[in-house]
């Protein structure tokens, strides 16, 4: 494997090649947001939380860290206000469904009516029976703004028993749904 | 069949082809593009047929049906070669005419030639005539030349010469070298340089490659790609395995949506053809090089068009964009180096080879060469497909080909770039159609559609229009798009409604720069631009709606309601007929008046009410959208527009 040397937020430091930012971040104690990431599962890539700005030879631009593949001489900023206006904003968007992310990023209002109220759509519970369970009982449902979480009923029944997407899901959708279908 | 084993073999093939077709000949043909054939053209072919059966002119006349001629507004078309009369909006009951007076007479059917809106001057040549005078059609030519389902036409008319070239005179680099030199940009929406992509994905050591023809096309009104492929599928097929050779890839996919069957019909008689003569499969002329094609049909969605998300879709995934950053040209489908390229740029190839990379150049503008194709739509005079050098201004299109603005109405803007794309107002029309000009101006080019919008439209109901069209189209994995999106048609319907907050204008020009930054493929990072291109440039019209709750140009239903004077009132009763709510009747005077309760802003009977009457205006009320109070009709009432 080949090394890589790139510096985040100022600090030199030294990675596989094919490592993401993200992960070489936090191997290194830098800490960047995340929402749709869990070390468990295939980075997707669709929150948007770990945006940071990378450049390479001047050129600067904002990337998601968890899907980035570290390069050489990269320099990457895992803060500034930019970075920080996109991450307030999806907070705001997911509001009220990101309780702990409100928190941390000073959200405790939002300018938007919110449709959700259980659920943001990260869709750990979805990869994780997909990847580790390999049931497929969660799935997507609908397109854009239509998109939902459902369950297969056929599989249903099962998840009573696993209940281990429980504790990944952020807005607590997961819970309060599997105990209406189970009843 | 004879196979062909050398580009010696199809030089003959190509000179017996001609030799037994005389150009002085009298040739009539028919376009037979989706446009015309919903207009009839297929009876009228027939008819030309028996027509010249029975007139004997069998051994005088050819007979062809064609690929689409674009000025699809005015279809059927009807071109009689050589001398090239056009005849539009024929019915099968002028066939018997054409033929007599125009076949045998040599005389002029008056009634079905062009006439100009303005002096009324009568034009006969198709070359002639404004809508195609102005136009610089390079691509789009050749559809009027031959049957789309006859190689031979297209053998005749010098195609898969292209092929010969490249195989037995160049070799590989000269080819991406020419390409490149070109800059022909990619047509599909980004304008990334084509030979660039070759030359990345000849680059990568890993096999095999493939490439890969993107004919989805997703915007609604939009259909360039389909009148190429359906008209001149031969062209893009050649294209097509000169990019297979370029890059070394022996396996080719054509992505066609479903809905478009008669592409999908020609594309596959075409493949089966160049096949049957050894221009597509093993050995292609005798040079040692193979090449395979297969068609994908897509289901259609609108993001499927995506470069990463329709390679999902070949491979039988869900078509969702990937989220890597890695470019589809180093790791593209089954992860393998791939080249997707749209139609257009495609059917561009055979053209650079055959007149080289200069001539090419010598068309557009610094920075985007060559011509493009745009689906000129809307409140427009002629519509159809519209092909122009790059760097042609708006004005140009808009005036010269599109014949301006019907019924006398003003021009207000135009919309580039397909649902994402946005509006330009009148004070750029004189901005040159390239791909950094429209970027530049807030719109883009994406994909060549074009809708021209007149002084009736609102623009905060054409931004509203396009949101909801993405957020249902949107793939809804990633947060930005997927929320954006959806509180954006929020705000847009409160605001439409006559809902609006102060602040609302902000919010959305702050969520836009937001999802233009942080989303995760060009559907999201450009769905804004139907919002803040609106803001830019038609800032006063939401701010009326906002602050007034007004709706100038009288489109959204909520703020405006329909009235008729009783002055001008004719008492005729059609409105009454039509209303489908009953909501119009009598009053004491005899006069008709509208009930505005149950009046649901339809324009029925603003659509019926005799011209000489013009009775019925639209005058600003707010109706609040909610619960069940009534009218203000007591607002004071001040008329937009009448018929
Ligand atoms: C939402 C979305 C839809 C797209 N739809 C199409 C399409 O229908 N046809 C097309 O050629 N390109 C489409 N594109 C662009 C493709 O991703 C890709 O850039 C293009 O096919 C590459 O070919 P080109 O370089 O020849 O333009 C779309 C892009 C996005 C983001
Ligand atoms: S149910 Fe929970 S885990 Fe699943 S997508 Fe919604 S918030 Fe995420
Ligand atoms: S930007 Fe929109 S279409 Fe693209 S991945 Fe995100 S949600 Fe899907
Ligand atoms: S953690 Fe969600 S996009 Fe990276």
């Amino acid at each position: 494997m080949k090394t890589i040397e790139l510096v985040i937020d100022g600090k030199k430091v030294q990675a596989e090649e094919g490592a993401t930012i993200l992960e070489v971040a936090r191997e290194n104690g830098i800490y960047i947001p995340t929402l749709c990431h869990d070390d468990q599962l295939q980075p997707a890539g669709t929150c948007r939380m770990c945006m940071v700005e990378i450049s390479n030879n001047g050129r600067k631009k904002l990337v998601a860290s968890c899907v980035y593949e570290v390069e050489e001489n990269l320099v990457v900023k895992t803060d500034s206000e930019k970075i920080r206006k996109i991450r307030r904003m999806i907070v705001e968007l997911l509001w009220p469904t990101v309780p702990a992310l409100a928190k941390e990023f000073g959200v405790d209002k939002s300018r938007f009516v919110p449709e959700h109220t259980e659920c943001c759509l990260c869709g750990l519970c979805v990869r994780y029976c997909a990847e580790v369970k390999k049931l497929n009982a969660v799935y997507f449902k609908g397109r854009g703004i239509d998109r939902e979480i459902a369950f297969v009923p056929e599989l249903a029944d099962e998840c009573v028993y696993c209940r281990e997407c429980f504790n990944l899901c952020v807005g607590g959708l997961i819970v309060n749904q599997c105990g209406s279908v189970y009843s | 069949m004879i196979k062909l084993n050398s580009p010696h073999d199809l030089e003959i093939l190509r000179e017996s082809i001609v030799s037994k077709r005389d150009p002085n000949r009298t040739c009539v043909t028919v376009c037979s593009g989706t446009g015309c054939l919903a207009y009839g053209s297929h009876d009228i072919f027939r008819e030309f047929r028996l027509e010249i059966e029975k007139q004997r002119l069998g051994e005088e006349v050819d007979l062809r049906r064609t690929g689409c001629h674009g000025f699809c507004g005015r279809g059927p078309l009807i071109v009689i070669f050589p001398e090239k009369i056009c005849y539009l909006g024929a019915q099968k009951e002028d066939v018997a005419d054409i033929v007599s007076k125009t076949i045998v007479d040599k005389e002029l059917v008056d009634r079905l030639l062009y006439k100009d809106f303005e002096t009324g001057e009568q034009i006969t040549r198709i070359d002639d005539i404004p809508f195609y005078k102005y136009q610089k059609r390079i691509l789009l030519d050749n559809n009027a030349l031959i049957d789309p389902e006859k190689i031979d036409d297209y053998i005749a008319i010098g195609g898969y010469s292209a092929i010969a070239k490249v195989l037995f005179e160049w070799n590989r680099d000269d080819l991406i070298k020419e390409i490149k030199e070109a800059n022909l940009r990619g047509r599909g929406g980004g304008g990334f340089p084509m030979g660039v992509k070759w030359e990345t994905t000849r680059n990568v050591p890993v096999d095999p490659k493939y490439v890969i023809v993107n004919a989805d096309e997703g915007d609604p009104g939009a259909y360039m790609d389909r009148s190429l492929l359906e008209g001149n599928p031969h062209c893009v097929l050649e294209g097509l395995i000169i990019g297979a050779y370029a890059v070394g890839s022996q396996e080719g996919f054509i992505y066609v949506r479903d809905e478009y069957p008669l592409a999908l019909e020609n594309t596959k008689i075409a493949i089966e053809t160049a096949r049957e003569y050894g221009l597509l499969g093993e050995n292609i002329l005798g040079s040692g090089f193979d090449f395979e094609i297969t068609i994908h049909r897509g289901a259609g969605a609108f993001v499927s068009g995506e470069s990463s998300a329709l390679m999902n879709a070949v491979e039988g995934r869900v078509g969702e964009p990937r989220p890597k950053y890695i470019h589809t040209s180093v790791k593209g489908l089954w992860d393998r180096p791939t080249c997707l390229n749209n139609v257009e740029t495609w059917a561009n190839v055979p053209f650079i080879v055959n007149k080289g990379a200069d001539w090419f150049k010598s068309i557009g503008t610094e920075n985007s060469k060559g011509t493009k194709i745009f689906s000129l739509v809307g409140k427009i005079n002629n519509t159809g497909l519209v092909e122009v050098p790059m760097g042609t201004t708006l004005r140009e299109i808009v005036y010269h080909i599109g014949g301006g603005i019907p019924n006398a109405k003003k021009f207000k803007a135009v919309q580039t770039g397909g649902p994402s794309g946005g509006v330009l107002p009148e004070d750029m029309l004189d901005i040159p159609v390239d791909f950094d000009a429209l970027t530049e101006a807030g719109s883009m080019m994406g994909s060549g559609g074009m809708i021209v919008m007149d002084e009736n439209t609102c623009m905060v109901d054409t931004a509203r229009y396009y949101i909801e069209f993405l957020a249902h189209e949107s793939c809804g994995k990633c947060i930005p798009c997927r929320e954006g999106l959806r509180q954006m048609l929020r705000i847009l319907n409160s605001i439409t409604r006559g809902v609006g907050k102060e602040g609302d204008i902000e919010l959305l020009e702050e969520l836009g720069e937001m999802m233009q930054e942080a989303s995760l493929c060009a559907l999201g990072k450009t769905a804004p631009n139907p919002v803040l291109s609106t803001i830019r440039h038609f800032r006063d019209e939401y701010e009326a709606h906002i602050n007034e709750a007004r709706c100038p140009a009288g489109v959204c239903k909520e703020l405006i309601i329909y009235h008729i004077n009783p002055e001008d009132c004719l008492r005729c009763g059609l409105c009454e007929k039509n209303c489908p709510t009953n909501a119009i009747s009598k009053d004491e005077d005899e006069v008709y008046v509208i009930n505005q309760e149950s009046c649901i802003k339809c324009g029925s009977c603003m659509s019926v009410c005799p011209e000489k009457a013009n009775a019925i205006v639209v005058e600003n009320a707010f109706r609040p959208p909610f619960a069940n109070d009534l009218p203000k009709t007591d607002v004071a009432a001040t008329t937009i527009y009448s018929t």
